[in-house]
């Protein structure tokens, strides 16, 4: 059990990361898709975070009479990759404003049907 | 200034110029900026090549030593990669300008800071040395090529955008979770430095689970047959000249990151013995091949069934790869820098034909061999560099694909890229057979030629193709190099 526990922040990754993924696939609205996206996202961010943290380690400041520390990088690689989930996101409801003017729906699953097929 | 500090400025120049670009007012500054800022990219990027090929240059930015600072390391493999990406933007560029005016007439300023953000980011991705670094230049590159396809004039261009934007980001993310699990086991992010400290942990799930991250990611990225639903849409509903640059360059880049890691990273007695890699590799490019000829067979918009071709071609690239050979992997990049020269050539006749008939369907190819000849003609020779017919780049290629086979005793394999490339006739055939063997239907408008600005760059590339068929040296040279770089031992110190 307590195992289990000790592990509590992987298990939400996991958990965060299948429910954005279903999200993303089974979804047909856009906004839904880039919400599960965003989801996913987070879910690999928290992992990083994760990963940084040492048991009974401090802030990452020097200062007298701390030993232990805790990883500081990958809290700075997560910065950047909020960053890029953040435009991504940006782009992704652009887009849906823009296909919402041009089909008047943001439901992806039949969008297109109507324009005059060169699939094949 | 030494080449090693000249180096970052192919990836620096353009990405200083989109900022420019951006604010530039007019149909004319925007683009002659561009144009400015990716020759230059593309000299850097062919002076660096013959320094890269002999010695790895490494740079680390903001004097930060690696492996603690981000470090552009750059041997035979990236050189060249990046000589191929700076390269085709430079050749596409002065066909871009007539082609965008017809189909983006607005905002260009936007449109060429996209394509400057795209191209640097691609070439970020090449010459980078730090897997993080890696992760954030894909994602520039492919937000850049977002925007860029949502500019097509047709309403499904927003659709084939969004749809790649979320299968994208999906891969991208699978590569982040891939470096976390790398990082987590080996505490740092240099690839270089990955490939020495990994060795001790490998024989982990997680590492194993990193390896299969990052494999279905830039498999994604790389429009591996099961993943590349995104790419036909998106390659038919961008402009006519995102179309001629992502289908020279954007794969290409996401098959040499996958290289980079499955290669240099993990190495290849180890990541083809792990996970039966060598198998699925080819039973994908195989099926790849296959389905993407035969649907391109049936297609009637041409630039969809370039498209599907292309899903054909990489197919090829990945079949070299998974012969894990010095032969296959250099039949690989010599693949991947053909069919870059042959696409470009082939999607830049097609857009010339869209800019004078306003429309790349097979029905409104009819007769146009009579009024057009040299746009068809063109065609017809690129057609024929895909195909494979001696003296043209695409035979180079496959001849190196069908030696690797044989030095494998795969004879199965060569039979295999025959028949693709009997396929691959087929649908270049529809287009000369409608362009030449059909009279053009009275209620359509007549075409003449079109302008020298769009033909001659064309010309340039199926002259490329010939002379890549027939003087080898700078193509074998330089994919030798390449694949010896990645199968000997590593990254040379």
């Amino acid at each position: 059990m307590m195992t289990v526990l000790s592990f509590f922040n992987y298990w939400i990754v996991v958990v965060l990361m299948m429910i954005g993924f279903y999200c993303v696939i089974a979804r047909g609205n856009m906004v839904k898709k880039v919400m599960g996206l965003n989801l996913f996202q987070t879910s690999v961010f928290i992992l990083f975070i994760s990963a940084g943290k040492i048991v009974g380690g401090s802030t990452p400041i020097v200062r007298e009479g701390v030993e232990l520390y805790s990883n500081p990088l990958p809290h700075v690689l997560i910065l950047t990759a909020i960053v890029v989930g953040v435009a991504t996101t940006a782009v992704g409801l652009a887009l849906t404003v823009r296909i919402n003017e041009a089909y008047g729906s943001i439901e992806d699953d039949h969008l297109g049907d109507e324009d005059d097929g060169d699939e094949q | 200034m030494t080449i090693t500090e000249l180096m970052p400025f192919s990836v620096l120049v353009p990405l200083i110029a989109s900022l420019v670009c951006a604010l530039l007012p007019g149909r004319f500054w925007p683009w002659a900026v561009t144009l400015v800022a990716t020759i230059t990219s593309a000299v850097i990027a062919a002076i660096t090549l013959p320094a890269a090929a002999q010695v790895t240059l490494s740079y680390a930015f903001g004097n930060w030593p690696p492996p603690i600072g981000i470090e552009y390391r750059v041997d035979a493999a990236n050189a060249f990669v990046a000589l191929l990406v700076a390269g085709m933007a430079a050749v596409a560029l002065p066909w871009a300008k007539k082609s965008v005016d017809r189909e983006v007439p607005e905002r260009q300023g936007a449109f060429y800071a996209l394509f400057l953000l795209a191209l640097s980011g691609l070439l970020g991705i090449t010459l980078s040395g730090d897997a993080f670094n890696i992760f954030v230049f894909l994602e520039i590159s492919s937000l850049a090529t977002y925007g860029l396809i949502a500019h097509g004039s047709d309403r499904r261009a927003l659709l084939a955008s969004f749809r790649y934007l979320i299968m994208g980001t999906v891969g991208a993310t699978f590569l982040l979770i891939g470096i976390g699990f790398l990082y987590v086991m080996t505490g740092t992010l240099n690839l270089a430095d990955l490939a020495e400290r990994l060795p001790e942990v490998r024989d982990t799930s997680t590492v194993r689970a990193a390896l299969a991250f990052i494999i279905v990611g830039m498999g994604l990225k790389l429009a591996m047959l099961p993943l590349h639903l995104w790419l036909p849409n998106a390659y038919t509903y961008a402009p006519s000249f995102v179309t001629v640059f992502l289908a020279g360059t954007a794969t290409k880049v996401a098959l040499y990151v996958m290289l980079r890691f499955v290669f240099t990273v993990f190495a290849p007695d180890w990541s083809f013995v792990v996970l039966p890699l060598s198998t699925v590799l080819m039973i994908l490019a195989v099926a790849g091949m296959f389905a993407g000829s035969w649907v391109a067979m049936f297609q009637p918009n041409i630039k969809r069934m370039l498209a599907y071709s292309s899903v054909a071609q990489v197919g090829y690239m990945v079949l070299g790869v998974s012969l894990v050979s010095i032969v296959g992997l250099t039949a690989a990049f010599l693949h991947l820098f053909n069919h870059a020269l042959m696409k470009t050539a082939l999607f830049m006749a097609v857009g010339t034909v869209i800019y004078q008939v306003g429309s790349g369907h097979l029905k409104d190819f009819r007769g146009l061999g009579r009024t057009m000849p040299w746009t068809l003609t063109a065609f017809a020779l690129a057609g024929l560099s895909i195909i494979g017919v001696p003296l043209t780049a695409g035979f180079v290629s496959k001849w190196y694909l069908i030696q690797a086979a044989l030095d494998q005793g795969q004879w199965f394999l060569v039979v295999l890229i025959l028949i693709t490339s009997l396929m691959a006739i087929v649908y270049i055939w529809r287009v000369i057979e409608a362009a030449w063997f059909q009279e053009r239907p009275g209620n359509q408008p007549a075409a003449g030629e079109a302008p020298l600005a769009l033909l001659i760059p064309t010309w340039v590339l199926v002259a490329l193709n010939f002379y890549f068929g027939i003087d080898t040296r700078l193509t074998v040279g330089g994919a030798t190099a390449a694949a010896e770089a990645l199968l000997g031992g590593g990254m040379a110190p």
